[in-house]
């Protein structure tokens, strides 16, 4: 290989070498983004979006820092600050606007990577606890969004955590007390605003490191791939640098392009004009949406807030309410199983015929709930609603299961070199 | 996928440098780039417009006696005003000649002669000197004195004795009448 | 090898995409309720180069200050930032001053009045929310520093709104514009209760600030003509500026921004080919 030529001369170098002997961080960067770091060389664009939701989190993380410094979380002055960064803090408001759209890039980049997973069976062994730790960071991730939307103080803000908060109210006996503990108070007040900063600013660190023991896991056994057969032999690879680090690269290009589209000429697309409306806690506003990225999740919870609940045949604890919370928070717990509910051999929906059309389902059926979640639950939404969050749980937990054992895959190659070679599917 | 040590021939060699100065182009535009973002970050912690606005202080100085000073507040730093006497105004005319650290005229320092204005921020390291109220030490030289490391100043916020190694600095301000003055 | 997979994924976020465009297409009927949708229109500001009218912003802010002030705030805007429309430093020195403000304590420990500076938000029309709302049958007038980006049609999603009028960022302002000028007689049907009035742009269709605007409520000095059309464009015009102050600044650093990403990106994937041509 050409590249270890280049590697080596770079290592021969004396400073570089006492380093290394001291601490062998050239070999490890090598071995983890470098020439030393094989992959398989079929990795399709797919693949591209683990680097770029490690882009986003570099970008949220350093503006904001930023934004922290300039901001005061304080009822009374939260908005103001906000708006004071929009105005007169130098170039504060693209700071802020990097921050707000970096939210909804980092989960639209990591909601394609999950359903790459989910489509190319990435999940499957040996690669689980990955796949597990990435669930972690969907739910650290969330957390942290949720958090940061109440910091403007705006009226989503405030009637959005005031929301989320009580869903807590629907844990038996305890349910309240757990509320007052989160408040801090008797309602989302300054306590809550303070606590939630505090957190917002210590939580994507806490991601971060979760990103690492993510890309560690990943290291052990190396990427899937898009047939899903296993790496044989360095035929099947292709060193990361240059091959990956230079896509990764032009596909960071290109993303770029499109968030500084939005950053620039559309920078409230994704918000909600609502929280440009100082909070007001004895005015609720008409419709309460969460940002883009929880409607999905926003729709399971409200399935259940209906009539739904007479059907629900377990103790009389059950309320509507409390099943509407266990299967949102479900919802996403249920992913880390799917390892385990996947019953196939088989990886790669390539080579599933049928799983392939019930992906795509999935997909679908997401996408839909996600409108659900925007509309207010009323006439067909409501039903729609239940349909889809049936469905959900349905996919994961009845059709994936019985499918991996009903499903006769088609014949896989027999290397992922021999299936580049052959122009067949 | 050639082996390094065979002799590449002419065509590849073209080949190599052609993708050798895409490779060095590419990164520096890009490292221009990244260079270029983080600049909003910087320049973000710099005055924000509302702190620059608020940049002048105008002071009324009718109410200020002869031999007295006030000090007011000015982008958050104390700004020593003092009314000089006739013989305080002597001193500093006379002391342009004496041996100065950091040598300056009284008439420069000044816009009208019975008006001292300076930031009373000691040059040294930054602490407030004494002299603006009666009974504070004035130092050896009738201005002021720093306490923290024993700066003197004389009657023209000049530096006579210790660290400092500069005189009190003076804003630029301006007299919009004869008892109005627009500091900033 | 990759083909198919990305022919799949189109062929199933097209059926998405038209699923979605049919669920939404029924949304309206519901959602809207007896609102009016705001016409869309041609603002100075739109588009990639948009920038504000100048003189209409001004105008703008004459019709603000001698109408709108009576009751709404703009507690955002500082007369220093009245520069950015055009007007000189002088200029708003003379505009801050024509307004006082308390200020203090003193060094005697009193609160005193003094004049405006340029650094001096705009006065509020009312000391507090409770003073406007006790002067406003219990609800008090919204500041307006930020209206045209908190109204999307009446409160509607964004998202929903642009995916309805592709494009469409200005709704906020569209909104304030129909708003301004929707007032009529209410259709046969419609209650409109004491202290209230019939707009057809609100959601409820009524609202209780009375119509601000008639001919001729202001005189320009340009001479333009104060109809009610005019006043009410170049009004929504100062307020898109008060709520979007940054706008041009953006617009401006954006363009180049993308230029810069565009040739980047394009040396990125030539460089990504060069690199790969040993591969396939």
């Amino acid at each position: 290989m050409s590249e270890q030529h280049s590697t080596s001369k770079f290592m021969q170098n004396g400073v570089v070498k006492w380093i290394e002997h001291r601490m062998p961080i050239f070999s490890f960067i090598d071995h983890s983004v470098g020439s030393g770091y094989p992959a398989p060389k079929n990795l399709s664009y797919w693949w591209n979006f683990g680097s770029l939701a490690g882009l986003a989190l570099i970008i949220m993380i350093v503006s904001g820092i930023v934004l922290a410094m300039h901001y005061t979380p304080h009822t009374t002055l939260a908005f103001n600050s906000v708006e004071r960064i929009m105005r007169d803090v130098n170039g504060g408001w693209l700071i802020r606007y990097l921050h707000m759209n970096g939210g909804s890039f980092f989960f639209f980049a990591v909601f394609i990577h999950i359903f790459r997973g989910l489509y190319f069976g990435s999940y499957k062994y040996p690669r689980e606890l990955l796949w597990i730790i990435g669930v972690l960071i969907l739910l650290a991730m969330m957390a942290t969004a949720f958090m940061g939307y109440v910091l403007p103080w705006g009226q989503m803000s405030y009637w959005g955590a005031t929301v989320i908060t009580n869903l807590f109210s629907a844990v038996p006996w305890v349910g309240d007390s757990i509320v007052t503990l989160l408040w801090g108070g008797f309602v989302v007040d300054n306590p809550t605003l303070n606590r939630f900063f505090s957190l917002h600013y210590l939580m994507p660190f806490v991601i971060l490191g979760l990103v690492i023991v993510h890309i560690w896991a990943l290291h052990t056994f190396g990427s899937n791939n898009p047939t899903g057969v296993d790496v044989k032999g360095p035929q099947d690879t292709i060193p990361f640098h240059p091959y990956f680090t230079i896509k990764d690269l032009y596909g960071m290009g290109v993303f770029l392009l499109i968030f500084c589209f939005f950053v620039f000429f559309a920078p409230n697309y994704f918000g909600e004009a609502d929280n440009y409306i100082p909070a007001n806690p004895l005015a609720t506003p008409p419709h309460i949406v969460p940002e883009w990225y929880f409607l999905p999740f926003y729709a399971i919870l409200r399935a259940f807030t209906n009539d739904f609940v007479l059907y629900w045949p377990i103790s009389w604890l059950m309320t509507a309410k409390l099943a509407g919370v266990i299967a949102m928070f479900g919802s996403v717990i249920l992913l880390a199983l799917v390892p385990w509910l996947d019953t196939s051999k088989v990886r790669s929906a390539r080579f599933r015929p049928v799983y392939k059309w019930f992906f795509w389902i999935f997909v679908l059926d997401w996408l839909v709930l996600g409108l659900v979640g925007a509309h207010p639950p009323e006439g067909a939404w409501v039903l729609i609603g239940q349909i889809s969050t049936a469905y959900y749980f349905a996919h994961l937990l009845v059709i994936l299961p019985i499918l991996g054992v009903i499903e006769r895959p088609l014949a896989l190659p027999e290397s992922i070199s021999a299936s580049v070679t052959q122009p067949a599917e | 996928m050639s082996d390094t040590a065979s002799t590449p021939p002419s065509a590849e060699i073209d080949e190599q440098t052609r993708r050798d100065f895409l490779l060095v182009s590419t990164a520096t535009v890009g490292a221009v780039g990244t260079a270029l973002s983080l600049w909003p970050f910087i320049n973000s912690l710099n005055p924000a417009a509302d702190t620059l606005a608020l940049a002048t202080t105008e002071v009324n100085l009718a109410p200020i006696k002869e031999g007295q000073s006030i000090t007011v507040v000015w982008q958050g730093k104390p700004v020593f005003i003092r009314h000089r006497t006739a013989a305080e105004i002597e001193q500093a005319k006379k002391d342009d000649a004496a041996a100065l650290p950091d040598p300056a005229k009284d008439a420069d320092r000044v816009k009208k002669a019975d008006w001292l204005i300076m930031v009373g921020v000691c040059t040294h390291l930054g602490c407030i000197p004494l002299g603006q109220k009666e009974g504070e030490p004035k130092g050896e030289f009738g201005g002021w004195f720093c306490p923290c490391h024993g700066s003197h100043y004389d009657t023209s916020g000049r530096i006579r004795k210790g660290p400092a190694p500069q005189n009190l600095h003076v804003p630029s301000y301006e007299f919009t009448s004869d008892t109005q003055v627009v500091i900033g | 090898m990759m083909k198919p997979t990305i022919k799949t994924a189109f062929a199933a976020f097209v059926t998405a995409a038209a699923v979605s465009a049919v669920v939404l297409g029924t949304a309206p009927a519901q959602a809207a309720g007896n609102v009016a949708t705001p016409a869309v229109q041609d603002w100075s500001f739109k588009g990639l180069f948009g920038t504000f009218d100048r003189a209409s912003a001004q105008r703008g802010y004459k019709v603000y200050k001698e109408v709108c002030s009576a009751c709404h705030s703009l507690n955002l805007i500082k007369f220093r930032n009245l520069q950015d429309l055009g007007f000189s430093e002088a200029q708003v020195k003379a505009l801050a001053a024509e307004y006082e403000i308390q200020d203090g304590p003193n060094d005697d420990g009193e609160m005193f009045t003094r004049k405006r500076t340029p650094s001096d938000p705009l006065p509020a029309p009312f000391a507090n929310e409770k003073a406007a709302a006790a002067a406003n049958n219990g609800k008090a007038p919204p500041d307006l520093s930020l209206i045209t980006k908190a109204r999307a049609q009446g409160g509607d999603s964004v998202i929903k709104v642009s995916l309805k009028h592709p494009g469409g960022f200005t709704l906020g302002a569209d909104y304030v514009y129909a708003l301004l000028t929707g007032y009529g007689e209410p259709p046969a049907g419609v209650e409109v209760p004491d202290g209230g009035n019939y707009n057809k742009y609100f959601p409820g269709g009524v609202i209780a600030m009375a119509s601000p605007l008639a001919a001729d409520a202001v005189e320009f000095s340009d001479g333009t003509k104060a109809t009610v059309a005019q006043m009410a464009h170049d009004v929504t015009m100062f307020l898109s500026w008060a709520a979007e102050p940054e706008l041009e600044a953006r617009k401006r650093l954006g363009v180049k921004v993308m230029l810069f990403l565009l040739v980047l990106t394009g040396m990125l994937f030539a460089l990504k080919r060069k690199i790969w041509s040993d591969i396939h």
